[in-house]
């Protein structure tokens, strides 16, 4: 799509302008519509999906923002899927952007659901689908385990930061061994507690206020 | 009137469900139920059915419960309701953002989520991967999936000591299908 606008000759640098709008917002739909397309089983399937394409090869979003926006997504309301490929789409092209991003992302479900639910009524009585989604499965506990080990490859090793890892480990751990009914919001919200009761004792926020 | 029903219905599961799709399940459960929109083998079979198919699950269970109520309008109105609230907080977040970004009591709260949610997601990986092994059949161990999540997980990170990039994560969804189609059966 890119070396398509490149080779057009432009009147004027206001359409071409235009034209690279254009090719963003359709990148940005075909991506999540992509992306909508691959997610299974709940929003951290999609982390390793959109740090591939939105990270990596597209380079929409840094690895940072990625952390950022997931960690805002949990403790605001809403699928984490539509808040990210919000995000995506107006750090590209503000609101447009997110509206294209965000429709890319629920186009894909609501057509197979639409469909699903007027004509395929025994859609999980269907061997090969079943099957198939056997072994999705396997792969998105591995797709989710991936997400966790790259975020913790580039999360700086100090103490602090290592232990609110650990504790909200084990305490993710054990609600799900335990099949507590404890939201993992309750976790978050501690662990971002114990960030602002550390960085008020540390002292910082009063040496930075003498400086000033 | 069933649409404003949907839309109000719906616009609530958005508004409260924090913490992604697994979480909102008792939530979605309360509306549908309580709006007597169909019965809890119903509902449970949608919820099934939205966790077997590709998209957000919220999405797909908004979708699926509004199509059948109201039909194509009734699966729009759902699905835009789910969805408004987190659009709409993330447009108001991400403008107000660069002002938060800056401040050092924000980026202390997010000092303390960060790690928090590594831990999170490991476990959450760790613990499905286990769910996928050991507790679903009767015998307490599935020799199968455990022999395939090895397959899967040596071809996942072994390829990139093979290849430059490695495989996608989509390439191994489409792996990970057709394994379970060869293994299991069609």
């Amino acid at each position: 799509m890119v070396t398509e606008t490149t080779n057009v000759v432009m009147p004027a640098a206001k359409t071409h302008e235009n034209i690279e709008d254009f090719s963003v917002i359709g990148a940005l739909f075909l991506t999540f519509f992509k992306i909508g397309l691959f997610t299974f089983g709940g929003g951290y399937a999609m982390l390793p999906l959109i740090e591939n394409i939105c990270v990596e090869k597209k380079k929409w979003i840094t690895h940072e923002e990625m952390m950022d926006i997931t960690v805002i997504a949990e403790s605001t309301p809403g699928p984490i899927a539509i808040n990210l490929a919000t995000y995506v789409g107006y750090k590209q092209k503000k609101t447009v952007g997110a509206l294209f991003a965000t429709l890319g992302m629920v186009i894909p479900s609501f057509c197979i659901i639409y469909i699903i639910s007027k004509f395929l009524d025994n859609y999980l009585e269907i061997t090969w689908v079943a099957s198939a989604f056997r072994g999705i499965k396997i792969a998105v506990a591995l797709l989710i385990i991936d997400a966790a080990l790259k975020m913790f490859k580039k999360m700086k090793k100090k103490p602090f930061p290592l232990v609110i890892m650990s504790l909200s480990l084990v305490a993710m751990m054990t609600i799900n061994m335990l099949a507590l009914r404890i939201s993992s919001i309750v976790i978050m919200l501690t662990a971002a507690l114990i960030g602002l009761v550390a960085f008020l004792a540390s002292g910082n926020n009063r040496k930075e206020a003498v400086k000033k | 009137m069933i649409y404003l029903e949907l839309l109000i219905g719906f616009l609530e599961v958005g508004l409260f469900s924090f913490g992604g799709g697994y979480a909102a399940i008792p939530l979605i459960r309360d509306v549908v139920l309580s709006h007597g929109w169909m019965d809890d083998a119903t509902l449970s079979h949608m919820i099934a059915v939205s966790e077997s198919t590709p998209g957000p699950m919220m999405v797909n269970l908004a979708t699926y419960v509004g199509s059948e109520k109201g039909g194509m309008l009734g699966a729009l109105i759902a699905t835009t309701a789910v969805v408004l609230p987190a659009f709409l907080f993330i447009l108001l977040i991400t403008a107000l953002l660069k002002k938060f970004v800056k401040n050092r009591h924000f980026q202390a709260v997010l000092n303390g989520m960060k790690p928090s949610i590594v831990g999170i997601i490991f476990a959450t990986g760790v613990f499905m991967a286990m769910q996928n092994c050991f507790w679903k059949i009767e015998s307490g161990v599935d020799a199968v999936a455990i022999a395939l999540t090895l397959v899967l997980g040596v071809l996942y990170f072994g390829s990139r000591k093979v290849m430059e990039k490695g495989l996608t994560p989509i390439q191994l969804i489409c792996i990970s299908a057709g394994i379970g189609v060869l293994v299991y059966g069609i």
